[in-house]
């Protein structure tokens, strides 16, 4: 099995690509000249700058750097997740970096230990480590999302019937159980929905690229297998635990719903 | 006579509560309701009734005040049971999806009230008084008239024998027959036991003086005057 590195030509061959949608968005008058632009810039960009920023933290391969990495990663995607959602309260902020934080850096911690060996990886943790945490974020932000979205417009649209519940004498974890499983189902659909068609509607990326790098396909699959379980773990704890600190946040100790903390916003 | 009989049912000393633009919606409001009397609570829309009644129910955080059952001050933890005990019944009744049945054993599932279960002889026996059958029971939600609705909600409350009930307006989804058959069932619920009360919500004040020993008026979230009913 061989690797080709692709030349700076090539990408810019594949980059010309972004003509034909240019074209059509041109023909049809959709108006997404500009932004089909600003985007493909963008992906440029943001992409340059991981390759720099990954190869310099490959190159120092210290511990810091990597943790310092994975930090600003799972940051970005705590508030990456909020911003996503239409409703928020006080404290969503801190909602979303806790769950993002503490799933993503669990499920990591067991790929790491458990899935795969130290002794694979000491030597250049950065290889490993970065990639997955990357992976794992991913899916967790849209669980996160869609897990508080649910859980906001459940609980604003059925006050009544919390309320309800609450005055027949229900404590708050009962007067809001229903809904809260509903979002922890929202949040959680998507990546089953994911693993039901892998490899039959599309490969998956990771596992593409790693064909295209040289690997087996029966190796490339075995990892991609990993990698599912990890995003859905990642997904199920994050939405989980976003949801449940999203209801401490809006009953407070006296069981009462605070359905006046939760304000609508512009997306 | 124990210490918990020499105290009123429910008390509420000066409750307050701040609107966000600092308006005072709920003015140091004190009241108290005895054993075995109903008090009707009138104003013109606006004066605060509904949001004393959702604070009597400790429904919403207030700025100040406090709530005491038979002299008790109600803790955090204690609310749920305080709220098994002291029920509010929302104006416009909220039914969960299902059938009347599924509605009236809803509060069933709640650990407050898991020493008891539905009865539904006694049911029926109420239904009955408002003209229904035992048919009534197997109704889907989706079907019942807001009249219906409202009644719904009520049965689903007084089954659960509370100490208090907090109605607020009662009636006025109803037709005038049915009016008149709640209004009665509400007092025989009250007759049936003099430990109970009762605090009612009403823009009409021939309502107020039918069903009440006392009627509270309120304005601009304070408690104005206070009269006698005819009931």
């Amino acid at each position: 099995m061989s690797y080709y590195d692709l030349s700076s030509l090539d990408v810019t061959v594949a980059a010309l690509l972004i003509l034909i949608n240019g074209a059509i968005s041109s023909a049809l008058g959709l108006g997404l000249e500009k932004r089909l632009l600003i985007a493909a810039v963008r992906t440029v960009v943001q992409l340059l700058l991981l390759g720099y920023v990954l190869k310099w933290i490959f190159g120092a391969s210290h511990w810091l750097a990597i943790v310092g990495m994975m930090l600003a990663m799972s940051a970005i995607a705590g508030v990456s997740a909020v911003r996503r959602t239409e409703r928020r309260y006080p404290g969503v902020w801190l909602t979303s970096m806790t769950a993002v934080m503490a799933s993503s850096w669990i499920v990591l911690g067991v790929a790491l230990t458990g899935v795969i060996s130290p002794a694979v990886w000491s030597s250049n943790p950065a290889q490993y480590a970065i990639p997955l945490m990357g992976m794992i974020l991913g899916n967790t932000l849209n669980g996160i999302s869609l897990g508080l979205d649910r859980l906001t417009q459940e609980l604003t649209a059925h006050r009544p019937e919390v309320e309800m519940r609450l005055c027949l004498g229900a404590n708050r974890w009962e007067a809001a159980r229903p809904f809260i499983a509903n979002s922890i189902r929202t949040g959680m659909v998507p990546i089953i929905n994911s693993m039901m068609v892998v490899g039959l509607v599309s490969l998956p990326g990771m596992m593409t690229g790693q064909i295209l790098a040289g690997a087996e396909p029966m190796a490339a699959v075995r990892y991609q297998i990993v990698i599912m379980f990890l995003i859905a773990a990642g997904a199920a704890l994050g939405t989980t635990m976003a949801v449940l600190l999203g209801y401490r946040r809006l009953f407070n100790r006296s069981h009462q719903f605070l359905s006046g903390t939760i304000r609508k916003v512009k997306t | 006579m124990t210490a918990s009989d020499s105290h009123p049912l429910l008390t509420a000393d000066r409750l307050c509560r701040t609107a966000e633009d600092g308006t005072r919606l709920l003015d140091e409001v004190s009241l108290s309701l005895n054993k075995g009397e109903t008090v009707a609570l009138v104003g013109a829309p606006g004066s605060g009734k509904t949001l004393l009644l959702r604070a009597l129910a400790m429904l919403d955080p207030l700025d100040g005040g406090e709530v005491r059952l038979r002299g008790d001050l109600v803790t955090p933890e204690l609310v749920p049971r305080f709220r098994a005990q002291v029920i509010y019944v929302q104006q416009r009744p909220s039914l969960i999806e299902g059938t009347v049945r599924e509605n009236l054993i809803l509060p069933f599932m709640y650990d407050s009230h898991a020493t008891r279960s539905f009865d539904e002889d006694t049911i029926v026996s109420r239904l009955s008084r408002l003209g229904r059958d035992s048919g009534f029971l197997d109704r889907t939600t989706d079907d019942l008239s807001g009249g219906e609705s409202q009644m719904v909600a009520l049965l689903r409350v007084l089954q659960l024998d509370p100490a208090v009930v907090l109605l607020d307006e009662p009636t006025s989804s109803l037709d005038q027959q049915t009016a008149v058959q709640v209004e009665t069932l509400l007092r025989q619920w009250m007759h049936e036991d003099s430990h109970r009360g009762m605090l009612v919500v009403t823009h009409d004040e021939s309502q107020a003086e039918r069903l009440a020993e006392r009627i509270v008026r309120m304005q601009r979230g304070q408690i104005i005057v206070t009269e006698e009913g005819q009931p």
